[in-house]
């Protein structure tokens, strides 16, 4: 019985976020006009889908117990090296995509590796990528943005498909296979159980490693997608661009439900989270809220999604 | 006039009675064992004793005043304290500062706020001494063993002028020697008057030191009598309410082929030079005090911990075992002594926890087939007798028999050839180990070879074909069935 009323809580807190985005969203709605136009809602996916991208990647590290802070430098690295094989007559479109998701791969890979190979917690880890990888991206570019890039290149992040934007296309197709991958895959269920308890994990044959190897990969190919979509969109690889993306992506990741200390979250719960930080955030566009408040307003949301959650975990 | 007088206690959680009209009668100088299996309410009891919950109605008498809620901190002034089952301290103070953590300002007198160690060490130190043991005050609390941790909560209750203390299970993970000097502390405070609430599920203990019995079941008071009164049967008898004839089922099994040996395993600080052998059909009990190896031996076999030297082999095949998932393909199953730490995972379910050393059973490609796992989940909680409301629920609601189930239940799902049980029936109730005994006999019976790893000699006695019996991490015997007794298993475990 009261196991019961504890789950239901919990649940309670589980779709506490997405009836706040629902409520959120028809308020919006009534008030201001302009909010629920196909127009706008366009505009709030294509805004929403970089961020989305990089919070389902650190979702993957944060279920299975870590933390990728690299997210924001991969996004420049991968842009700006995607950017500098996108020249018009140079290469077709397929070379820079490849080639910035294979860096993006590397550097999560790197991230794998130390974080497996040494004892030293990914917080640490991650937090030399980042400024590695800032240095990086100003290096492969020499600090000067890369422009001048191929129409098709630029389809990427500013075309439309059936009159939906890209980048709309790719966060479907992502938040759909990041969800299978997580629900249907055995290495799914494998960083729940490294999150949940890493040892216990260990004692019952996983191979701890290889799991934190996947998903610091799979993050760094998440940031690299982010990367080649932002450059194409901005049609420039900027070297210094996805400055403090990390931290948008991982309070996405938060509010949608996803416990800092491993072992839960869903891909539906941080979709969610990326969408209230972008409705919140054209929201108070739309109400000429200086982006100064806009800040105070998001902190507030991410505190208070946390306060909600572990008020379902006290019961 | 007692010290504590409680009546008519119950408390509800959202219905169901988690206590009914429960009392207790407690005097001066007296230890009260406080019986009954997991369930019963025990816990319950005790967290409204020192003011963690409220009951719901009935009466706490405390020196023939009605004792007034008002937390924790309020009781523990009054003088009643609790010995925590699982030791809360912070491991980054000194003994002394753990000991008067939270009452700095009246130890030393002081009106600021400046600290004043010499005064907090002295203090300590002359507490440590009067109960006779050798603690530094100034050392670190993380560099103390478990025992040593628990004298430290000993004596901050006594500096806080405990008159009732309570222990759960204070002897759960400590050695025997340590058994020893705690229960002289536990004499010396009953001549001082200081009256002991004693929870533990270990029989002959609970012989040894109590004065009093009181059981409880399902939440009720069954009754309240003097030790000399009751014997194992009787008190069983109250705790279960129905007789278990015997509690280790009679075995028939064939032993047949070898399964697993090990040869000349080392490990340096841990044991040196273990050899032995178990068979198909076979439970072979691994007997020793507390850090004679046996655990260290068991993660060693199952790859969790890197041998120096030694060979392990299966079906007579040379096997190396770096990991446990080689381990677990070579068909070694582990059940650790710690299940919470190695067990499970705590955020899943009954069905989820159960296949997680067997998923590559259900594979599909790279998918999870969810209805053979499904199939073959409800097939083991049914054969394990697994009580729980469905294969989805968390596997954070059920008991610890239960659990341990769940675990030996992900285990077998494994296919192990040989299976290492390590203490397999630690903090479980009466009823839930005799379930888990007939199911190692079972194991057995399908011709899996068993290792069983117990603190308890009647375990081991009752269980075993041949007792492995380990000191200081050497093998200092091999008994058969026939030959072993309790007294010559403690003659080879303290050699």
């Amino acid at each position: 019985m009261r196991s019961n009323i504890q789950a239901q809580f919990r649940n309670f807190g589980q779709y506490g976020i997405f009836v706040a985005f629902v409520i959120i969203c028809l308020v919006l709605a009534f008030s201001t006009p302009r909010f629920f136009t196909i127009s706008n809602l366009m505009t709030i996916g294509n805004q929403v889908s970089i961020n989305a991208l990089l919070a389902f990647g650190v979702t993957f590290v944060i279920i299975t117990g870590g933390i990728d802070l690299s997210l924001g430098s991969m996004v420049a690295v991968t842009g700006v090296v995607a950017a500098t094989f996108a020249h018009p007559d140079t290469y077709p479109v397929v070379v820079p995509i490849f080639i910035g998701l294979a860096a993006g791969s590397a550097i999560g890979a790197f991230n794998g590796l130390v974080i497996t190979k040494s004892k030293v917690p990914p917080f640490i880890v991650t937090l030399g990528t980042m400024t590695i990888g800032r240095g990086l991206a100003l290096i492969f570019s020499k600090g000067r943005p890369v422009s001048n890039l191929s129409d098709s290149f630029n389809f990427i992040g500013g075309g439309n498909l059936f009159g939906i934007p890209f980048p709309i296309i790719i966060l479907i197709i992502a938040f759909i296979v990041c969800s299978i991958i997580l629900n249907k895959t055995i290495l799914g269920r494998y960083m729940y159980a490294v999150g949940g308890n890493e040892p216990a994990a260990r004692a019952s044959g996983i191979r701890v490693n290889n799991v934190k190897m996947w998903v610091y990969t799979i993050c760094g190919l998440l940031s690299a997608m982010g990367g080649i979509l932002l450059t194409s969109r901005i049609t420039t690889g900027q070297p210094n661009a996805g400055a403090g993306f990390e931290l948008d992506a991982i309070a996405a990741a938060i509010i949608g439900g996803t416990s800092t200390s491993g072992g839960t979250g869903t891909m539906t719960g941080t979709l969610i989270g990326a969408l209230l930080i972008g409705v919140i955030s054209n929201s108070l566009d739309l109400l000429n809220v200086t982006s100064y408040y806009q800040q105070v307003v998001m902190g507030a949301i991410i505190i208070g999604a946390v306060v909600l959650d572990s008020m379902g975990k006290e019961g | 006039m007692p010290i504590l007088q409680v009546t008519n206690l119950t408390k509800s959680y959202s219905g169901i009675k988690a206590l009914d009209n429960v009392q207790l009668t407690l005097q001066r100088g007296e230890v009260h064992a406080l019986m009954g299996e997991n369930g019963a309410g025990k816990s319950t009891f005790m967290k409204i004793l020192i003011g963690l919950i409220d009951a719901d109605s009935g009466e706490i008498f405390f020196e023939g005043n009605e004792l007034k809620r008002g937390g924790v901190n309020n009781v523990q002034r009054k003088g009643i304290s609790m010995i925590h089952q699982e030791i809360l301290i912070i491991p980054e103070l000194t003994v002394a500062q753990n000991i008067f953590l939270g009452r700095e300002k009246e130890i030393t007198s002081s009106k600021t706020g400046w600290l004043n160690d010499d005064r907090i060490n002295s203090k300590a130190k002359e507490l440590l001494e009067q109960m006779g043991v050798d603690i530094s005050p100034y050392i670190k609390m993380k560099y103390l063993s478990v025992a040593q941790m628990q004298m430290v909560e000993i004596a901050k209750a006594i500096s806080n002028d405990a008159k009732v203390i309570i222990m759960d299970e204070p002897t759960s993970a400590i050695s025997d020697k340590e058994v020893s000097t705690l229960f002289r502390i536990i004499r010396d405070l009953k001549v001082k008057g200081v009256a002991i609430i004693y929870i533990s599920h270990k029989m002959d203990e609970i012989f040894k030191i109590s004065d009093t019995i009181t059981v409880l079941r399902d939440g009720k008071y069954i009754g309240t009598k003097s030790a000399a009164e009751l014997d194992n049967g009787s008190l069983i008898k109250m705790m279960v309410g129905r007789e278990i004839e015997s509690m280790f089922p009679e075995s028939n099994t064939q032993k047949g082929k070898r399964v697993l040996s090990v040869k000349n395993l080392n490990k340096k600080g841990k044991f040196t030079d273990i050899n032995f052998e178990v068979h198909t059909g076979e439970i072979l009990g691994i007997a020793g005090l507390m850090g004679a190896g046996r655990t260290e031996v068991a993660r060693a076999i199952y790859g969790l911990d890197k041998l120096d030297s030694g060979e392990i082999y299966i079906n007579g095949e040379h096997v190396k075992v770096k990991s446990a998932d080689e381990a677990v393909k070579k068909g070694i199953g582990y059940v650790s002594e710690d299940r919470k730490g190695l067990g499970f995972i705590p955020q899943m379910s009954v069905l989820k926890n159960m296949t997680l050393a067997s998923l590559s059973n259900h594979r599909q490609g790279i998918f999870i087939n969810p209805k053979s796992e499904n199939t073959v989940t409800e097939a083991m909680v049914e054969n394990l007798k697994v009580k729980s409301s469905g294969v989805n629920q968390k596997v954070t609601h059920l008991s610890g028999g239960n659990q341990q189930k769940v675990v030996i239940g992900k285990v077998l799902l494994s296919s192990p050839k040989v299976i290492i049980l390590d203490e397999p029936t630690r903090g479980v109730d009466v009823g839930a180990k005799f379930e888990i005994y007939k199911l190692i006999h079972d194991l057995a019976a399908k011709g899996i070879a068993v290792i069983m790893i117990s603190s308890e000699l009647p375990e081991i006695l009752g269980m075993s074909d041949r007792i492995l019996v380990l000191s200081k991490g050497k093998q200092t015997a091999m008994l058969s069935k026939e030959e072993a007794t309790q007294e010559l298993i403690m003659k080879y475990a303290v050699e």
